[in-house]
């Protein structure tokens, strides 16, 4: 809301030197963001002056008319002398009095004003129209002053345009509609300066009458609790909005239209109430507040025509709707050129209603925005008072003495609020008289209460402490109060955020980071050290992805949790592993000339419950039962911690050194095993295996498994699919589930022997298909508990071995815990282990 | 010279005349010295001191000497003998030194040859960020929380007393999750705070309830410099018997000292949050802010709504509590003087490097 200092001036005393910068800082305590201010003196620089045109000559010839002007701006100009002006406007004549910027000044845009030659003379500065000194559209002539004013030529004219004024542009949170008005503000700005309001709402203003100013029909009177209307006859059509109220309403951001249309915004923007003018003319027969019908239509003022549905309520005439009502009203019955008859509508509106209907709709108009946050139901008798006046008074007619009035406004209901409630949640001592002139301050009433709690259990949070209970009702403005703890608010709120206390309360005994959290940072620290650089991806993937990374039909990462409204259409899945985003992340690495990369990320992935259905509707009047909640839970998408690595170009780069090394397949799974290893699983219950899982090569792809269960995969991309993201080949990946893994045990301590090791080395020729991980558990079974560690240190593929066959070659270490082993005991347990791959695998001795 | 008519080589048995042993000393010692290096000097060594060299020539004279002269002249050949050697010693000493030294120098590298053989690697700041709260809080006995990021509406929303027609619900900018006939209206939403997890801990765990949620969340913010669809929270959450705002003030000091110095102070404005009640926000002001000491926006907080404690099964009768939650996203920019959040997540590995490898 934009609003000048000038206009909130009207109804509270703020301190007449007020610095800008102080009334800031009390909006801001008061719970008023200030989004910016605008000193409009400042907006125009150097000398803006009061001018007396002395003589006009119409200079011809030039292709539109030209004047050439004297004007006195007494000794502003140094000289006294008249100061010359060749001027297009044609509004003015000799002895009127007129704004002048001399040469030297800046107006807003930065359009600098200086003294030069134009249409044959000398001009040395400017007569200033509305438009150009920012004050609003106006650009149809210069400003000429009223006879009202009696400035001198010479004198400042800021004061005299409104250019003296600041403006400020406030976010009011959504549950102050009060605050959206002047009337709130003003009310807001006295508490802060402890200075007296005056409230323009307390204007006079006549009751509803016998005989209604319009027959009307509240069908709803839960859609509309209020109806007020009265009706202007014989406005002049011609009459024009007066300046002051236009140049308010384009303060405030709003388009002057009409003189009856700018009174009901204006007095929208002063008491807080959102009006409606209606052409009476143009209404055909009596007026029915009702919900509209499913598929009703109804063409509102923005010119859209807008299906209705039965929640939406609509003012109807015999031609059926005629006003979306609270939001916008119709075409068909709003103000024109020529109306003469005005029905002022001020009615009061279900809050909730008006906002689905504005969200329906997309209408989110300045109307549907107060509504929403609520407006003071006991205004709409003043504000239609305040609008009549202001017709009468520019644009003449006569008001009826028939005045609507349909009530149903049920009073509100007191709160009862412990006195000591609010030093209990604040921590600051506010004796009960404190409380009961703070709450007095806001419009609350008081009066000493009895617990009210047995009989009202909607009332929340009162707990029942000793001492006082108060009965507080709030004022009619203040409808977003109605628990004891929105008053604890409004306590500490005006008696000052500042005076709460600083104290660290103290927490019983924590147990610091849970097995899965701490996991996961052993993890991210792990690959870090290995060289990975973490990144964090967004979720949102494209429908393509999945044919991208080649999954089958029947993949379970294929079902994907879809977003309803994406940012973008073209990703609206949410990720279902983690590979999309982080292999997109390597692509724009790579784009940005970084050649060797290896990220990896840590983040959750969306499963869908496939068949779920909708959560059951649950209600926040009380906690949902565990079975409840069990059953609203099992809708929510499994939701797993994955973590995966990508790598491309080289893992250890060329140099100085020597030659790099690239990364691939190998590095994949290693970086795997070192998650396992980081995550505590033991080696010996992580195996790996060779699998078939996009999207990675069929030939180079692991699968690891922990205790037999498969808990991901990693090798080098599948051609295909690293061609189809725009990939280097060999670009290798893995991702592992680390929500599947099992708790890490509790590692037994291992028996570090003092003895000499044995070391031997055995080469064995096997089957090229037998897989190397094989061999190594066969040696480890058959060479018993002196085997302390096996090491395949080359791997051989030769003519001599015979085609299908290869070498592998292992360093057994063995050592006792308690003595040196003979060269015997060794030899045994090599050949045991030999024995055993010779049985399961077919190995035989190279060179036997 | 000759004492008596002997049969011996005058030649050698001039040998052990002390002139000529002198000059045996005089010589090795000579040559000694003008030997270079370790080799050299050991090449020296069997000319003036192995069986051929004049000294052990001399000692081989020594039996042809009649008894009374054997004595006086071993004890000249040894004198010599020994002056060689430690002569010898004394030159070895020197040039096994000047050799190490050589050495030394010979094997100088340039040490400023560039060392990265082994590319760094870096967690991302945002993941160190939310960790150093954590173990914060952690220390004060909080326990670390956690919660889905795609959530029923109920815990979104509805628990947390922002009704389905509450313009706060609208504010929210709320990414709905599709149901699985494509419509909105599965009654899932990506969260949009981490408040979430205040619902989901109220309704599984008793109070006393001290914890810190640190976590990502979803608003439907077109992406630019200071938007992002996708961004991070850490909320704390706390209910216990006679917590007041006192409570939230000192604990929100101290977070602020932990983050931004010292020196670092908070202030309040009063605000509006559906799940809080009183609510502020809180803005916190620390001399090394980039553009000079200043206040900066930091979060919003409160005391928990009795509406919301009701609703997730906590007597508010019994227990109070307060809440806050800030954007460790605009934390990590404020502290570092970060200009554009999507450096956060387009993953350049610069950034990460950056400002991802200290504590």
């Amino acid at each position: 809301m934009r609003v000048s200092v000038s206009w909130l001036r009207e109804y509270v005393d703020l301190p007449a030197d007020l610095p800008t910068g102080d009334l800031e800082q009390a909006l801001v305590d008061l719970g008023i963001e200030v989004e910016s201010v605008v000193d409009l003196a400042a907006t125009v620089t150097g000398q803006l002056v009061v001018g007396e045109v002395r003589e006009i000559e119409e200079l011809t010839g030039f292709k539109k008319p030209i004047r050439f002007c004297r004007v006195d701006v007494g000794a502003a100009n140094g000289t006294g002398e008249p100061q010359e002006i060749v001027c297009g406007a044609r509004n003015f004549a000799p002895g009127d009095r007129v704004v002048v910027i001399l040469p030297g000044g800046v107006l807003p845009g930065g359009f600098a004003i200086g003294a030069r030659k134009t249409y044959g003379h000398n001009s040395a500065g400017m007569i200033c129209s509305a438009k150009e000194l920012g004050l609003g559209d106006d650009h149809s002539g210069i400003i000429v002053l009223g006879p009202d004013v009696t400035a001198k030529p010479g004198d400042d004219a800021r004061p005299l345009v409104g250019l003296d004024d600041v403006v400020f542009d406030l976010e009011i949170t959504p549950d102050r509609g009060y605050a959206l008005s002047l009337r709130g503000l003003a009310r807001e700005l006295s508490h802060a300066f402890d200075v007296p309001l005056r409230d323009p709402a307390l204007m006079p203003a006549p009751g509803g009458t016998e005989t209604p100013a319009y027959p009307v029909e509240v069908r709803d009177t839960v859609g509309c609790d209020r109806f007020t209307a009265r009706l202007v006859r014989g406005v002049d059509p011609t009459a024009p909005t007066p300046s002051w109220m236009a140049q308010r309403l384009v303060t405030a951001g709003i388009r002057s239209i009409s003189l009856p249309v700018d009174i009901t915004n204006y007095v929208m923007l002063e008491l807080g109430q959102p009006m409606h003018a209606f052409d009476a003319d143009r209404i055909a027969g009596p007026l029915v507040v009702r919900r509209a019908e499913a598929g009703e239509k109804l063409t509102t003022l923005d010119g859209v025509s807008r299906v209705l549905t039965a929640d939406d309520m609509v003012i109807c005439d015999d031609t059926g709707p005629i006003s979306l009502a609270a939001v916008m009203g119709g075409e068909t019955s709003e103000v024109v050129a020529g109306t003469t008859t005005v029905l002022f509508e001020a009615a009061h509106w279900d809050p909730a209603m008006v906002g689905r209907t504005a969200r329906r709709h997309k209408l989110f108009s300045e109307a549907a925005k107060r509504w929403e946050r609520g407006v003071d139901p006991a205004v709409a008798l003043v504000a239609l008072e305040r609008a009549v006046r202001l017709l009468t008074e520019h644009g003449g007619g006569t008001p009826s003495a028939e005045i609507l009035d349909i009530d149903h406004v049920r009073p509100r209901t007191p709160i009862s609020l412990p006195a000591d409630l609010p030093t209990r949640r604040v921590g600051v001592e506010y004796p009960p008289a404190r409380v009961v002139a703070l709450l007095e301050r806001v419009g609350c009433t008081v009066a000493q209460g009895t617990d009210r709690l047995s009989e009202d259990p909607g009332t929340v949070g009162v707990a029942s402490g000793v001492g006082a209970v108060l009965s507080v009702t709030p004022p009619t403005w203040r409808p977003d109060l109605t628990d004891p703890a929105d008053l604890v608010e409004e306590v500490v709120r005006l008696d000052g955020y500042d005076r709460v206390p600083s104290v660290l309360p103290t927490a019983p005994a924590g147990r610091g980071l849970t097995p899965r959290q701490r996991r996961r940072r052993a993890v991210a620290g792990s690959l870090a050290e290995r060289g990975y650089v973490e990144v964090l991806a967004h979720p949102f993937v494209s429908p393509e992805l999945a044919d991208q990374l080649g999954l089958p039909a029947d993949d379970p990462r294929r079902p994907a949790v879809r977003v309803a409204n994406p940012l973008s259409e073209e990703e609206p899945l949410l990720r279902t592993t983690l590979l999309g985003p982080l292999l997109g992340i390597l692509k724009r690495n790579l784009g940005r000339g970084h050649r060797d990369l290896a990220l990896y990320e840590i983040g959750a992935v969306f499963h869908p419950r496939l068949g779920a259905g909708s959560p059951p509707a649950m209600g926040v009047d009380r906690r949902p039962t565990d079975a409840e909640f069990a059953a609203a839970d099992a809708v929510v998408p499994a939701q797993p911690v994955h973590v995966a690595v990508v790598l491309s170009g080289d893992l250890d780069p060329a140099g100085w050194w020597g030659a790099g090394r690239p990364a691939g397949w190998a590095d994949a799974i290693e970086a795997a095993r070192d998650v396992l290893a980081a995550a505590g699983i033991p080696d010996e219950r992580v195996e790996v295996r060779a699998a078939e899982y996009a999207p990675w090569h069929p030939g180079r792809c692991a699968e690891l498994r922990v205790d037999g269960s498969v808990v991901g995969h990693a090798g080098e991309l599948h051609p295909v699919v690293a061609a189809a993201l725009e990939l280097p080949r060999r670009t290798s990946a893995m991702e592992l589930d680390l929500d599947a893994l099992p708790p890490t045990p509790v590692t037994p301590a291992p028996t570090v022997s003092g003895f000499p090791p044995a070391l031997i080395d055995v080469a064995l020729v096997v089957d090229d298909s037998v897989p190397a991980e094989q061999v190594r558990r066969a040696l480890e079974a058959g060479a018993g508990e002196l085997l302390e560690d096996v090491r395949l240190f080359d791997v051989y593929a030769g003519a001599q071995l015979g085609e299908g066959r290869r070498s592998l070659a292992y360093k057994l270490t063995f050592r006792a815990p308690d003595r040196t082993l003979t060269v015997e005991e060794a030899v045994a347990a090599r050949d045991a282990a030999v024995a055993v791959a010779a049985e399961r695998l077919g190995a035989t001795l190279r060179g036997a | 010279m000759s004492y008596r008519n002997d049969p011996y080589d005058p030649k050698q048995v001039a040998l052990l005349d002390p002139a000529a042993l002198a000059e045996a000393v005089a010589d090795a010692t000579k040559a000694f010295e003008a030997a270079a290096d370790p080799d050299a000097l050991t090449a020296l060594r069997s000319v003036h001191l192995g069986d051929r060299s004049p000294i052990s020539l001399a000692r081989r004279e020594i039996g042809a000497l009649p008894p009374a002269a054997k004595s006086d002249a071993g004890k000249r050949v040894n004198e010599a003998r020994r002056a060689i050697e430690s002569a010898y010693a004394e030159r070895a000493e020197v040039v096994e030194r000047e050799q190490a030294e050589r050495v030394l120098v010979e094997e100088r590298v340039d040490v400023t040859l560039p060392y990265d053989r082994r590319p760094r690697g870096a967690r991302h700041p945002l993941s160190t960020l939310m960790e150093s709260i954590s173990d914060l809080f952690v220390g004060m006995g909080y326990e670390v929380a956690e919660g889905p990021e795609v959530d029923l509406e109920w815990v979104n929303f509805d628990a947390l007393n922002i009704p389905a027609d509450h313009p706060a619900r609208g504010l929210m900018d709320t990414f709905h999750i599709a149901s699985s006939d494509g419509s909105a209206g599965s009654g899932l939403v990506l969260r949009t705070h981490t408040s979430t997890v205040q619902t989901r801990t109220m309704l599984s765990r008793k109070p006393p309830i001290y914890v810190i949620v640190p976590g990502r969340v979803y608003r439907t913010d077109e992406i630019d410099a200071t938007h992002s669809p996708v961004f991070h929270q850490a909320e704390g959450l706390v209910v216990d018997k006679g917590i007041t705002m006192a409570h939230l003030r000192g604990t929100l000091d101290h977070f602020a000292r932990a983050m931004f110095g010292p020196e670092a102070k908070t202030r309040w404005r009063p605000h509006y949050f559906p799940f809080t009640e009183p609510s502020a926000e809180f803005d916190v002001w620390f001399p090394e802010h980039r553009d000079g000491p200043q206040w900066v926006e930091w979060g919003g907080c409160g005391m928990v709504n009795p509406r919301v404690l009701r609703a997730c099964g906590v007597d508010p009768e019994v227990y109070s509590g307060f809440a806050f939650g800030m954007g460790i996203d605009r934390t990590l920019m404020i502290r570092h003087g970060v200009s554009d959040i999507r450096h956060l997540f387009e993953g350049d590995v610069r950034f990460s490097r950056a400002l991802g490898t200290g504590a």
